[in-house]
């Protein structure tokens, strides 16, 4: 039975990437779990809930000697020695960020899995580690800036006077942005937001925001769920909106990030010396390099005009049980898809766009990067050109009448009708009217028919042509016998058409039955 | 027609009489339709008017022939007739399946259109003592009536065929088959013209296997996609066929009845086909399936999958659920199920409506029948214009069965074979999942962008087993 091993991260971070919720699944998926000791505890997970929950606690070492060892943060030159031969390693590694870190779990016979370089494909997201961190990073940056900011949020009328609502621009709507918004337009606030990526738009809007459109003929389609980098155009103009909005609001936060680049930079230094005194900025991106000028990372800094800037990285790890439980949920689902006979065998299927795309070492051997995996399927527009000489070829092919040609066999039809009933002898013209108006009101009664019946309709006009058994019925007297047989036959079946066209028209309008009746 | 009583009052204005009232019945009878809530008056105004009509007719025909060796057979022959013909029209009317509704009414047209091959051909057997003008005129409506009731005849036979899949639904391609069309055409005017002329019985018999096979081949070169344009054209011909017997025999209420339901089955054809963007001369010489190989060979990029359960996470969250259902879900029998989901989701507070277009099914109106027969209230049942305008509100859409209908490029490629062609628009919707058994394509012949779109997922398999799982995971 292969052995899970969950050990402590290091230094400041709270985090663990087990919990003992997550470690009965890990049990269930027929893995053997040990917790290194302690690892838990800033996370508020004890050693005894992991030892109920029906882990081993046991020493480092041996938690890092396991054959599969679960982790938050990349493990550093020490631990990668620690690992046994032929473990796997699962975490956020960053592989893209930090080719160094590739490069030495790659000088081992070991296999590493990054989580957060899972593809943005729908069947991926439970297994979105970044999201998940991202989530709950939005939140806690509304609440640090809540903790600096010395103001309410929300506008209220008391006796004392009023109160006017805080002003929160949040630069980018991904994930986090969205989490942002929404605990920020929760707490009352007036949200603002904004992002390249106009489709977004919806999404501001249903959790309360207003989202600011950058007005340029330019637009920008993802094809892989994350934002790319700008025009020139559109960052001008999204620097102003930047700077008018910068001295209007009271709370910025921004969180934009391309993946593999350093963050952009969304405000500048005036742009923050344009905020008024007490204001907060909280730039989640300032591990990447952040999209404020002045921001540090990891740090509180306050600018010579009183503005707060909060560089925080590690706001996931402020929410630390909360984090640990949604990493660990993201750890499970994909050691499920590792694991698909739940037997404790962890199997990599290089087959599967998700395992592919995780795995960055496999058995000593480098891997990364793996195939660029499209996501959004906008239909190829390869063959334009061949699609419009078809529709071409198609209209050439449908103007086989003019609207000239048209009235002319109309103008036709009315002169056959003329020609027919100035000529024929008695009884015909007089059928004819009859013909003529009944096909007008028919056209007429029939174009009012709800379209629902239209079966029904069917089935009552297949009874009432049975009306053609008149005929039949007149002819069945004759004298000639063979006259009378098939006549006879026609009775019998113009008789099947109308009782059996009414009956089952009878039988179908019953089912038509309106709300009121279900309930 | 004898009169036998004297006086004002004679059978044949009494007969006369009540055919005009009996008009009037069926006209009130399809008025009726208009609403769901007058429908059922209207069927009761069908019923009404057929009994005085054959009352009528039944005593004008016993006046005269009472009391001969003649009128007694007939009267024989009369009862024996209605009452098989009646035994057996109740009998499909009680054991079909709503999903088989298309192969019942064509069916039933295939007996209009007999019934005027028999009338029209005993309208030659009847010697008629007429003035020598009036003799070409019963000729010309002899040979017309009969024409047009064998079309019908062997096309809805064709139709009936296929429907039930016991004939294969794809066209037969025959090669000139517009020329056979018309060609069959031109001889028909000629036979008449000869016909008219010197009355043999050998022409009517050529002309009766003419338009048999005309019927026949003009249903058999006709896709199963295009089948409610051909129901409802058959529909059309089979009131011709009643009309042009009303010519023959000088009867009133043949004509008016004929062309009441000629012109229902016409008007109907034309909605269909515009529901399809196509003219109906392009139905009838068929070819949709063949112009297609289009741009079969593009890459449209990867499709999702969904589980049943994730299904009913995403529908027990949603604020409103629009289904819009298609052949796929009649094949499946899946329209209890189907119904069975509307209900709970509509207990839980859920928007659930559908969303039918024109051309789905096999029959003008099937899935409406269908979804009455499963007991979906037909309020929450709307018409792709009616719901069009809603879809982009709309927090999930269940595609089952539907394709052709529900495709994208229909709206936004204008080299698709489909260009032009109404749908419903449900792409436009937050999620879209797709219920499908494989990934093959649809009537038309087309790839579906739909289902490779961000927010569509598709759920493969069996429609009713699927719907059945989601019901579980709820």
């Amino acid at each position: 039975m292969t052995r899970i091993g969950i050990v402590a991260e290091l230094g400041t971070e709270t985090r663990v990437a087990a919990t003992p919720v997550t470690v009965k699944q890990l049990l269930g998926l027929g893995y053997e779990v040990v917790v290194e000791k302690g690892a838990g505890e800033s996370a508020s997970f004890r050693d005894e809930a992991f030892a109920e929950a029906g882990a081993l606690i046991v020493g480092a070492d041996e938690a890092w000697g396991s054959e599969v060892v679960l982790r938050i943060n990349p493990p550093t030159e020490d631990e990668i020695a620690r690992l046994a031969e032929g473990a796997t390693l699962i975490g956020s590694l960053s592989p893209g960020l930090r080719p160094e870190l590739v490069e030495a779990l790659a000088s081992r016979p070991i296999t590493a899995l990054a989580l957060d370089a899972v593809p943005r494909i729908s069947r991926a997201q439970s297994m979105d580690v970044l999201s998940s961190m991202a989530n709950i990073a939005g939140y806690r940056a509304v609440i640090e800036a809540a903790h600096e900011f010395g103001r309410f949020f929300t506008g209220q009328v008391t006796a004392a006077g009023k109160v006017p609502p805080a002003k929160v621009l949040v630069a980018g709507a991904g994930v986090a942005g969205l989490a942002a918004i929404g605990a920020a337009s929760s707490l009352g606030a007036i949200v603002r937001a904004t992002d390249p990526r106009p489709e977004v738009a919806d999404q501001v809007k249903s959790i309360g925001g207003t989202y600011l459109k950058v007005e340029v003929a330019e637009e920008m389609k993802s094809s892989d769920g994350y934002a790319k980098a700008t025009s020139a155009a559109y960052n001008a103009r999204a620097a102003e909106i930047y700077s008018e909005q910068a001295a209007d609001v009271d709370i910025i936060i921004t969180t934009a990030l391309i993946p593999g680049r350093p963050a952009p930079k969304l405000l500048t230094a005036e742009d923050v010396a344009s905020m008024k005194a007490g204001s907060v900025i909280v730039d989640m991106a300032a591990g990447q390099g952040g999209n404020v000028e002045g921001s540090v990372a990891g740090e509180r800094i306050v600018t010579d005009n009183g503005v707060v800037i909060l560089g925080y990285t590690d706001l996931p790890a402020r929410l630390p049980a909360q984090a640990s439980q949604l990493y660990g949920t993201n750890m499970v689902n994909l050691l499920k898809l590792l694991t698909p006979d739940k037997d404790g065998v962890l199997r990599i299927d290089f087959d599967d766009v998700v395992q592919r795309s995780v795995t960055v070492v496999r058995d000593g051997e480098k891997t990364w990067p793996p195939p660029p995996v499209q996501v959004s399927a906008a239909p190829v527009q390869t063959e334009t050109k061949r699609a419009d000489e078809r529709a071409a070829d198609m209209a050439a092919k449908k103007t086989g009448l003019g609207p000239a040609g048209k009235a002319g066999l109309f103008a036709a039809g009315i002169a056959v009708l003329f020609g027919i009933n100035a000529v024929a002898p008695a009884p015909l013209p007089q059928h004819f009217t009859v013909l003529m108006l009944s096909i007008v009101v028919g056209f007429y009664v029939i174009g009012k028919v709800h379209h629902a019946l239209h079966t029904p309709l069917m089935s009552v006009t297949n009874a009432i042509s049975g009306i053609i058994v008149v005929g039949a019925l007149l002819q069945v007297t004759s004298d000639n016998i063979v006259m009378q047989i098939l006549a006879a036959v026609a009775v019998l079946l113009a008789s099947i058409n109308i009782f059996g066209g009414f009956a089952v028209t009878r039988r179908m309008l019953a089912m038509f039955s309106a709300g009121k009746a279900r309930s | 027609m004898s009169d036998t009583v004297s006086g004002p009052l004679t059978a044949d204005s009494i007969a006369g009489a009540a055919y005009v009232v009996a008009a009037l019945l069926f006209i009130l009878s399809l008025a009726g339709l208009s609403k769901h809530e007058k429908a059922r008056a209207g069927v009761i105004y069908g019923i009404t008017g057929m009994i005085i009509a054959l009352a009528a007719t039944i005593w004008l025909t016993l006046q005269g022939a009472w009391g001969t060796g003649a009128g007694l057979t007939g009267v024989g022959l009369l009862v024996a007739a209605v009452t098989v013909g009646g035994a057996i029209g109740l009998w499909r009317a009680r054991v079909v399946e709503m999903t088989g509704m298309p192969e019942l009414i064509a069916l039933l047209h295939s007996f209009v259109g007999l019934a005027a091959v028999l009338v029209g051909w005993n309208g030659h057997l009847e010697a008629p003592d007429l003035s020598p003008d009036l003799t070409a005129i019963h000729h010309a409506e002899v040979f017309i009536g009969v024409f047009i009731g064998a079309v019908t005849f062997t096309g809805s036979i064709v139709a009936f065929l296929k429907l039930s899949a016991r004939m294969k639904s794809s066209p037969l391609m025959l090669p000139g088959k517009n020329a056979i069309n018309l060609g069959a055409l031109a001889a028909f005017i000629a036979l008449t013209i000869w016909y008219v002329n010197d009355s043999q019985l050998w022409l009517l018999i050529v002309v009766t296997l003419l338009a048999l096979g005309l019927g026949w081949h003009l249903v058999a070169s006709i896709g199963g996609g295009d089948m409610p344009v051909v129901v409802s054209m058959l529909n059309s011909y089979s009131g011709w066929a009643a009309a042009a017997a009303g010519f023959l025999l000088n009867n009133d209420l043949l004509i008016i009845t004929g062309a009441l339901v000629g012109s229902s089955g016409a008007y109907l054809s034309y909605i269909m086909c515009k529901a399809m963007n196509r003219s109906f001369i392009s139905v009838i010489a068929g070819g949709f399936g063949i112009a297609a190989p289009a741009a079969a060979d593009a890459e449209y990029g990867e499709h999702r999958e969904i589980t049943a359960q994730a299904t009913a996470e995403m529908l027990t969250n949603a604020s409103s659920v629009v289904i819009t259902p298609g052949y796929g879900m009649a094949v499946a029998q899946a329209q209890y199920p189907v119904a069975e989901l509307a209900h709970q989701l509509r207990e839980r507070g859920v928007n659930v409506r559908f969303g039918i277009h024109p051309v789905a099914g096999r029959l003008p109106g099937h899935m409406n029948v269908l979804l009455a027969e499963a007991k979906v209230p037909y309020d929450i049942v709307l018409e792709m214009d009616e719901i069009n305008e809603d879809l982009g509100d709309t927090s999930v859409v269940l595609v089952i069965g539907a394709n052709d209908t529900v495709n994208p490029s229909a709206a936004e490629d204008p080299g698709s074979p489909i260009a032009g062609m109404p749908v419903l628009r449900v792409w436009e919707a937050e999620n879209v999942i797709v219920f499908k058994r494989s990934m093959a394509a649809g009537y038309a012949g087309v790839q579906n962008p739909l289902f490779f779109r961000d927010n569509s997922q598709m759920l493969f398999g069996d429609a009713k087993a699927r719907v059945e799982d989601i019901l579980k995971a709820f």
